[in-house]
């Protein structure tokens, strides 16, 4: 596309995009940590597992621990990095 | 029968009709009925958005056949569910404010509007209104089936009538109350998945005697129970992570979800829905599916998965309490089918209807057909569930991947690629449907991947690659589009 749509385009969108690309980087992130933890702590054999509150190690870990950290990632996301538009056009109401 | 467990249910039932009443108030006072009936006229606000967004997206799956699973392949089962997580804040991020932007920009109250009019093209609206009415339809069908059988094993009534109760209660408050009906039930229903969840898990827990001694019972039984790869090795890392394409991303092209990203009232509501929503689905994927694992020293033995939820309830807790927790997998179901239900009708009376048949409908007649056309599906599905025909038992099986496979590029392409145009979107619904048909019929789980994976890809090259080749043929709708979508 041309320089001048850049120009046109509905400023509200540059935000619509940057907020994306967090959902996109979060999921990356999940995933990564995730994959990590499970595979990473639990593919020896069991007997040699450690244990967490009675969790294997690795499942405390990729599954719970994971799961709290991005709870706290997206509130953090939301806070600081997500902003308030309005969404309606002006000419409606 | 046992009432300990059917009064909670009752009342559960008594609730949503309230809801229904309630909701049916807006929507006789409404100026515009379409807005109202089908998207509640954009006035979510976040919680309600979270839970309707949650309880849509949680079914039958999640509380009755997904525990089951893990009962017998043990907590690789659950790291497998965890996939799920994502949903939660991907597809309100994604989608996020462009989608919610853009369809007001052009009043969009289904999907179907929102395609129509980023591509202007008539074989994208029949193909995505095609695929959402069969697709839909069966996976309504199936959810039907699932919530009659709930009722049949708690109350000891046959499945026709189960079948009935289900149907009746469901059609009442989607017909009366629309799209704000569907949202405040889900709310409740959402809270009740929330809340069962949590009880059945420490319920379960308390029984077991405690978390290290299951564990220590599941390894003495299996030690692969509690390794990530499940009980026989079956799970590779490779297959249990191609779920995050099925469960976690792709959910952003299931209608039913999409269509919800454009349903809040503000930013500040979306922002709400994000945390909310990601802890809630977070909590009830954990719980339940771990609740599955833990049963099984309790009750070893059990041999048809999808009873393990329902038994373990009325084992391990009073039955009062296990009422309401067996509330939880009813709302599940109820709260998708009643979105669905309205989902195929919107495709049929604004999609198909209203743009093809006869756009000069009058108000009173749009109001009429929409109600008529709500209770015939619901009729028709209710003739199809008594009597489940293979056809139906086949498409469903695609509902789910199919409709991803089908949606997800011409939804995100469309929002963030300016230079997606209609015959991307043609072959990418085509290619995206077909391929997962071929796949799933001839090379299932090819590389040992689940099924969706490949079609998902597919179906993003064909979009791009026909974008590309067409660029000429459609500059000046690409222009058109640009002006009404993305200038300011």
């Amino acid at each position: 596309m041309n320089h001048q749509d850049k120009r046109m385009e509905d400023p509200r969108y540059k935000i619509a995009n940057k907020e994306a690309l967090i959902g996109v980087v979060l999921v990356i992130v999940n995933f990564i940590l995730w994959y990590g933890f499970a595979y990473g702590m639990g593919s020896g054999p069991v007997e040699e597992y450690d244990y967490i509150f009675g969790f294997p190690a690795w499942f405390f870990y990729s599954c719970i621990a994971v799961t709290v950290l991005i709870f706290l990632l997206v509130i953090l996301a939301v806070k600081f990095l997500f902003k308030e538009v309005p969404l309606d056009e002006e000419d409606e109401k | 029968m046992n009432w300990g467990v059917v009064i909670p249910l009752l009342l559960f039932l008594v609730i949503i009709f309230f809801i229904g009443f309630y909701a049916s108030k807006y929507l006789k006072s409404s100026a515009d009925f379409l807005q109202e009936y089908f998207l509640g006229s954009r006035q979510l606000g976040g919680f309600i958005l979270a839970m309707t967004m949650v309880a849509t997206y949680g079914s039958a799956s999640s509380f009755v056949g997904g525990p089951g699973v893990a009962y017998t392949v043990g907590l690789g089962w659950v790291l497998l569910s965890m996939t799920q997580l994502a949903t939660g804040y991907f597809v309100l991020s994604v989608l996020g404010k462009k989608f919610a932007i853009m369809a007001r920009k052009i009043r969009a109250v289904t999907l179907v509007d929102f395609l129509k009019e980023r591509y202007q093209s008539k074989w994208v609206v029949i193909l995505s209104a095609a695929s959402i009415i069969i697709f839909l339809f069966s996976a309504m069908a199936a959810q039907w089936v699932g919530g009659a059988r709930l009722i049949e094993s708690f109350t000891g009534l046959s499945y026709t009538a189960a079948l009935f109760i289900f149907a009746v209660s469901v059609l009442v408050y989607v017909i009366i109350g629309g799209f704000r009906a569907v949202a405040i039930t889900d709310t409740v229903q959402g809270i009740i998945m929330f809340f069962g969840t949590m009880i059945i898990l420490v319920g379960t827990i308390i029984a077991g005697g405690g978390i290290e001694s299951i564990i220590s019972d599941l390894a003495a039984e299996n030690p692969d129970l509690i390794s990530p790869y499940g009980a026989d090795r079956s799970l590779t890392p490779v297959y249990v992570s191609s779920f995050w394409i099925l469960v976690g991303v792709g959910v952003v092209g299931l209608p039913q979800v999409a269509v919800r990203a454009m349903s809040y009232k503000s930013s500040r509501g979306m922002h709400r829905a994000l945390i909310i929503g990601t802890v809630v689905v977070g909590v009830i994927m954990l719980g339940m599916h771990l609740t599955g694992v833990f049963a099984r020293p309790v009750l070893p033995g059990i041999e048809v998965g999808d009873t393990v939820m329902p038994r373990i309830a009325m084992e391990v807790l009073p039955a009062w309490l296990a009422g309401i927790v067996l509330a939880a997998p009813m709302a599940a179901i109820m709260s998708t089918v009643d979105s669905l239900l309205l989902l195929v009708s919107s495709a049929v009376v604004k999609d198909v209807y209203l743009n093809y048949v006869n756009p000069e409908a009058s108000a009173k007649k749009v109001k009429r057909l929409s109600i008529s056309v709500t209770a015939v599906i619901g009729i028709l599905v209710f003739a199809m569930a008594v009597q489940p025909p293979d056809l139906l038992i086949w498409l469903n099986l695609f509902a789910f991947g199919g409709l991803e496979a089908a949606f997800i590029w011409p939804v995100i392409m469309g929002l963030y690629w300016k230079k997606g145009n209609a015959s991307g979107a043609i072959a990418s619904i085509l290619t995206g449907v077909g391929s997962y048909i071929l796949f799933h019929s001839f090379m299932p789980q090819a590389f040992g991947m689940h099924t969706v994976v490949l079609p998902v890809l597919l179906s993003l090259l064909a979009y791009i690659l026909f974008s590309l080749l067409t660029v000429k043929r459609h500059a000046d709708i690409q222009k058109h589009v640009f002006q009404k979508l993305w200038s300011a």
